[in-house]
């Protein structure tokens, strides 16, 4: 299953629910066109909804931390929400997960933005 | 497990590296290993596979990618081979230091040595050969097991 978004407001944040695989080729392309597109047009309060993704591999992994810098050199910010045990793990073996903001529920992550 | 050994020839593209991992899958499952380690198994091929066609061969269409699975009875034994310039594994830097965190590439090979026991990586001429080692009852059991 190729990886698919969906993207909506909430309180001036911008929630991606991303679904299905971000791996090298179309899903990890998708990922970075997306954010890119989303920064272009000005949105820097990026949420990305983890919790339908079922596998990524470290092409996925790089799309997320290029994201999160992409955002950040903008002066924005990018948290993630909802990780599943996979991509938990993943991040904690790459020791990413203290890079990343990641938050469980969608309320506390639109709070926690500034 | 009883040994057995099985060898795919394939062309440099992302099928193929798509092909590997659910090869790899459908291999660890029947070698007998649980879903926890099958995932880890074939996340591993999966990375091996994408450094031999994007890294390696370049996505040259004269160049192929093989990728052999020999169950040994102990462990599952993966080797992949490609054609490519061959890799240095000295100059890849380690993923996790903090200046290369966030670096947005260079945890393939990072990933392989968390996912299984034992990954070799050879030169070849010209290419790059990446042996990765599974054993069937973990590594503490089995370096147990090589010392008797």
């Amino acid at each position: 299953m190729s990886m698919k978004s969906i993207t909506r407001q909430v309180n001036g944040i911008t929630i991606v629910d991303l679904s299905g695989r971000i791996t090298l080729g179309e899903g990890s392309v998708v990922l970075r066109d997306l954010v890119r597109d989303l920064v272009t047009k000005g949105q820097r309060k990026i949420l990305l909804n983890l919790g339908d993704v079922t596998y990524i591999d470290s092409s996925g992994i790089g799309e997320l931390v290029s994201a999160f810098t992409t955002v950040r050199n903008q002066g924005g910010e990018l948290k993630l929400l909802n990780l599943t045990k996979k991509v938990h793990d993943l991040l904690q073996i790459t020791k990413l997960y203290t890079v990343f903001d990641v938050k469980d529920d969608e309320a506390t992550a639109v709070a926690a933005f500034k | 497990m009883t040994a057995k050994r099985v060898s795919y020839t394939l062309d440099s593209s992302l099928q193929s590296v798509n092909t590997a991992e659910e090869t790899a899958q459908l291999l660890a499952a029947k070698a007998g290993f649980d879903e926890d380690n099958c995932l880890r198994i074939s996340m591993a091929v999966r990375e091996a596979a994408v450094n031999a066609v994007l890294h390696g061969n370049a996505y040259d269409p004269s160049k192929k990618m093989t990728i052999a699975f020999e169950n040994t009875g102990r462990a599952l034994v993966i080797t992949v081979t490609d054609e490519g310039r061959g890799l240095d594994v000295s100059k890849v830097p380690d993923p996790t230091t903090p200046e290369n965190l966030l670096k947005q590439s260079g945890r393939g090979i990072f990933l392989m040595r968390s996912f299984m026991d034992e990954v070799r990586i050879r030169l070849l001429a010209p290419g790059t050969e990446i042996t990765m080692v599974k054993n069937v009852s973990g590594p503490a059991e089995h370096h147990k097991e090589a010392s008797k």
